[in-house]
Formats: structure tokens, sequence, C-alpha cells
């Protein structure tokens, strides 16, 4: 049980050291370029040591939790060799994890506004809700897509730097035709949809994957499934806002 | 008791937002992989210790950071502290005067992206991959300083007006480029390193720094112009992870070159 407690204490201070540029930059400029005293100063200290508590079981917990499970789920159906069943789970985690997103919903909620004011859907509430579900929707099923994109990528060892570069060929078109008001939007959808649970759960099985295929380098094969699914939601978005 | 009943509606949604994941896992695991769990009950724990923290993580940020955060991004965008007490209120505003807030932009994209959850996540995974050849510490400042960069230039862009799609474009130019120069092993890591950094503590504050900035700019709409900032802080990362991996590649090609050098003159 000790153990227990040496591993938290280690890696509190680790997350201590984590946080203090932020408190530094924010004390900076509260108290030297604002010239502001700083607000209930109880709030905040119980705040930032809730921050660093939930840093140090969040690190904590991905280690015990979160990289295990993704790596023997990649072992168990490299092991198992179905193609379909691990294309479909791919698919799953991606859709799954992007569609509840609180960021995307967020975001989602943004662009139905932005859409409204830019007179390409009603100023209604069920309008904009339509659209923003919509939405929602298209940029989950875009990140199910990539993931599934991604894991072939890793069965057959293709180069990825050429289908990002087809991407990015891809998003440079798309902002051509897509109406001006919804680029901003499209471009922040690419960063927002990967949360913080699915990052080290994606991450887990793209490593897992290649160093589990004969032939596959975990460094050049395992990663670049979060870069797939950051590059998706971009051409999904400036689709859906020329088709709607 | 204010704090209890905030921590539980939080523990709740981040349950909420881990249902899912957990639901594909295990519904795989046992319809489709039949096969016990090694260390099962570790991992569950491990779920309970990410869930949590996760939770804590968010209340400490939702009490202490967020709220002075967005009143800092809103006072520094203010017309009136711009101008400061040198210039009249009817003088116009050259870009250059707004130089707090990209170092504020700078600074703030650079600490939060050291805190951030998930490229803590990646880098110790790509430490593990590559045997330590990659830092952990190495590839968060590089990420966090293509973050800051990609604020800093985000920010400058609001205020001068230029569209976006020149900026990500041409960077994107860039990285495709930078590619074909840059180590084999690095690109797939630096590729996904502009995925991750935005997250749970970047975007909230990056956010309010543009919609403080675009809705307070004469000319800009805070609904066109206040976004696109987290798609900067995801494009320089890219950069700065090629080039860390390049100038790494580079001091021990040069190191490598000396000691052989010397080797060639102790034998004569």
């Amino acid at each position: 049980m000790s153990n227990v407690f040496v591993a938290l204490g280690r890696s509190m201070v680790g997350s201590v050291r984590d946080l203090l540029p932020i408190v530094v930059v924010i004390a900076f400029f509260q108290l030297v370029v604002l010239q502001q005293p700083v607000p209930d100063l109880v709030g905040l200290l119980t705040g930032l040591l809730c921050v660093v508590a939930g840093l140090t079981f969040f690190i904590y917990g991905l280690e015990m939790g979160l990289f295990p499970i993704g790596q023997v789920l990649a072992h168990a159906f490299a092991r198992k060799g179905s193609l379909f069943w691990l294309l479909l789970f791919a698919f799953s985690l991606g859709f799954g994890t992007t569609v509840a997103e609180p960021a995307l919903i967020a975001v989602a909620a943004e662009a139905a506004t932005v859409a409204a004011e830019g007179g390409m859907i009603e100023a209604t509430d069920s309008a904009k809700s339509n659209y923003a579900s919509g939405l929602r929707y298209t940029v989950a099923f875009s990140v199910g897509l990539a993931i599934v994109v991604g894991v072939i990528r890793i069965l057959k060892g293709w180069p990825i730097h050429y289908m990002i570069a087809i991407g990015y060929i891809m998003v440079i078109i798309m902002t051509g035709f897509a109406p001006r008001e919804i680029i901003g939007i499209a471009y922040d959808s690419g960063g927002v949809t990967t949360s913080t649970i699915t990052v080290p759960l994606v991450t887990a099985l793209g490593v897992g994957l290649a160093s589990s295929i004969e032939g596959r380098n975990p460094m050049i094969d395992g990663f670049g499934l979060i870069a797939f699914a950051s590059l998706t939601p971009m051409i999904f978005v400036m689709a859906y806002g020329m088709v709607i | 008791m204010e704090t209890l009943t905030q921590l539980f509606t939080i523990l709740l949604s981040t349950i909420k937002d881990v249902m899912p994941i957990i639901a594909i896992i295990f519904g795989f695991q046992l319809l489709v992989i039949r096969r016990p769990i090694p260390h099962l009950k570790r991992v569950l724990f491990g779920f309970v210790y990410v869930v949590v923290g996760l939770a804590l993580f968010l209340l400490g940020l939702d009490k202490a950071l967020f709220p002075i955060g967005e009143l800092m991004a809103q006072q520094l965008t203010d017309p009136d502290f711009i101008r400061g007490s040198v210039m009249s209120a009817d003088e116009a505003l050259h870009w250059s005067d707004y130089y707090w807030v990209y170092i504020f932009a700078f600074a703030i994209g650079a600490s939060t992206t050291i805190a951030e959850p998930s490229l803590i996540a990646v880098a110790i995974k790509a430490n593990e991959v590559s045997g330590g050849a990659i830092g952990v510490w190495g590839l968060r400042l590089a990420v966090a300083l293509g973050v800051a960069v990609g604020i800093s230039l985000g920010t400058w862009r609001i205020v001068t007006g230029y569209p976006i799609h020149w900026f990500i474009i041409s960077g994107y130019i860039f990285v495709v480029i930078q590619t074909f120069f840059a180590p084999k092993l690095i690109v797939p890591l630096a590729y996904d390193s502009g995925g991750v950094t935005t997250s749970t503590v970047t975007v909230p504050l990056v956010a309010a720094l543009g919609l403080g900035l675009a809705s307070t700019v004469p000319g800009r709409s805070a609904l066109i112009d206040g976004f696109g900032l987290i798609a900067f802080a995801s494009l320089f990362p890219m950069i700065t992870v090629m080039g860390y991996a390049q100038i790494t590649e580079m001091v021990a090609a040069r190191d490598k070159r000396k000691r052989e050098r010397e080797d060639t003159l102790i034998k004569e």
C-alpha cells in the first residue's frame, strides 16, 4: 500500500511542476501588467489544489487503466485476425467518443448561431438545433472514419505523409468553395474533437497494433491516428456548410 | 458545500463522457474478443482514477483558472487598457499597440500546453516507444513553443484582419515540405502533436482571448474572427516538433563527426 502513496506523491510533485507556469503567467499579468489585486484568494488556492490532485490521479490512472486496455485490445484484435471487427471497433471508438464530446457540442452550437446570422438557415431555435446536431453527427462520423483509415494505414504500413498531404490539399480546395462564415469553425473543429480520454486510448491502440504486427515499427506506424482524427473534421464541416 | 455539489455535477458529467468509451471497450471485449482482461481489477481502478482525476482537474480549472484567465483576456483586449495613459481616445490603434496581447497569448499558450493532460499522455507513450530517444520534456517543450507561437500569431491575425486561410494554407505547405527533411521517425508523432495540444486547459482560455479580441477590435466580427486560434495552435506544434527532431539529429551528427575526427587524430 505504501508503494501507492510513494508513487502518488512522486507524480504529485510532477503535477505541481506542470502547473507552475500557468500560475506564474497569470500572477505576472494580474499583478504587474494589469495591476489588479487577486480576487478571491481562498477560492483560487482550493481550485489550484483540486487541479494538482486531479492531474496526479489522472496520470496515475492513465498508466494503470487506459494505456494497458488500449494495448490489450490491440493485441487481442491482431491475434483474432478479423479485419471487420477491428474496423468496426475503430469506427465505434472514434464515433462514440466524439459525439458526446462537450467541446464539440459547444462548437456546434456556435456554428449554428453563425449560420443563422449568415442567413444560411432560419434564425429559429429548432432550425439551429437541427443544424447543430447534424453538424455534431457529421463530425463524429468523420472522426470514426479517420480512425478506420488510420488503422488500415497501420495494417498496410502506408507512409503517413502522403495521406496527410492529400488531406491538406482537400482542405485547401474545400476552403475555396465553403461559405466564409464556416471556415474558422471548420479549422477549429479539427483541434477540439480529440478529448483527454480519447487521446491516450487511441494512441495506445495505434502503438499496440503496430507492435503486434510483424514488420511494423511502433514509432513510424503506431502514431498518426490523432492526426487523421483532427484532419477529417475540417473537411466534413466545410462540406456540411456547403451542402446545407 | 457549494464546491461539493459542483464536484458532484462535474463528476457526473465526466462519467457521462466516459460511458460510451467504457461501453464500447467492454462490449467488444465481451461479445467479440471473449477473453478475460488481464489484471481486470487494476484496470478498473485505473479508470476510476482517471475519471476522478479528470473531474477534480476540471473543477479546479473552473474555480481557479478560468474565471481569472477569462477576465484577464477581456481586460487585456479592452481598448482603454491598450491605449493606456499615453494615447487619447480618438486616436486609431495600430496593430503594434496590442503588444501585451501577443505576449499574453504566447505565455498562456506555452504554460497551458505544459499542463495539458493528453499531451503528457502522448509524451509518456512516445518516450516509452522510442526507448528514451524522445524525451518527455523535449517533446512537451517543443509542442508548447509551437502553441505559443501559433496563438500569438493568431491574435495578430485577428487584430490585423488578414484572412485565416492564407496562414493555414501556407502553414500546411510548410509542414509538407518540412516533412521531407525531418527524420522519418518523428513525422507521425509530429502530426499527432497538432491534435493533442488543444483540449481541456487550452481551449477555454484561448477561446476567451479570441472572442474578447474579435469583439473589441473595430471592424471584426466575434462570430467570424473569434474562431481560428485553435487551428493556429494545432498547426505550429507540427513545425516545432519536426524542428526539434531536426536539431537533435543535427547535434548528434555533429558530435559524431567530432568524435570520429578526434579518434583519427588519436590514432595518428
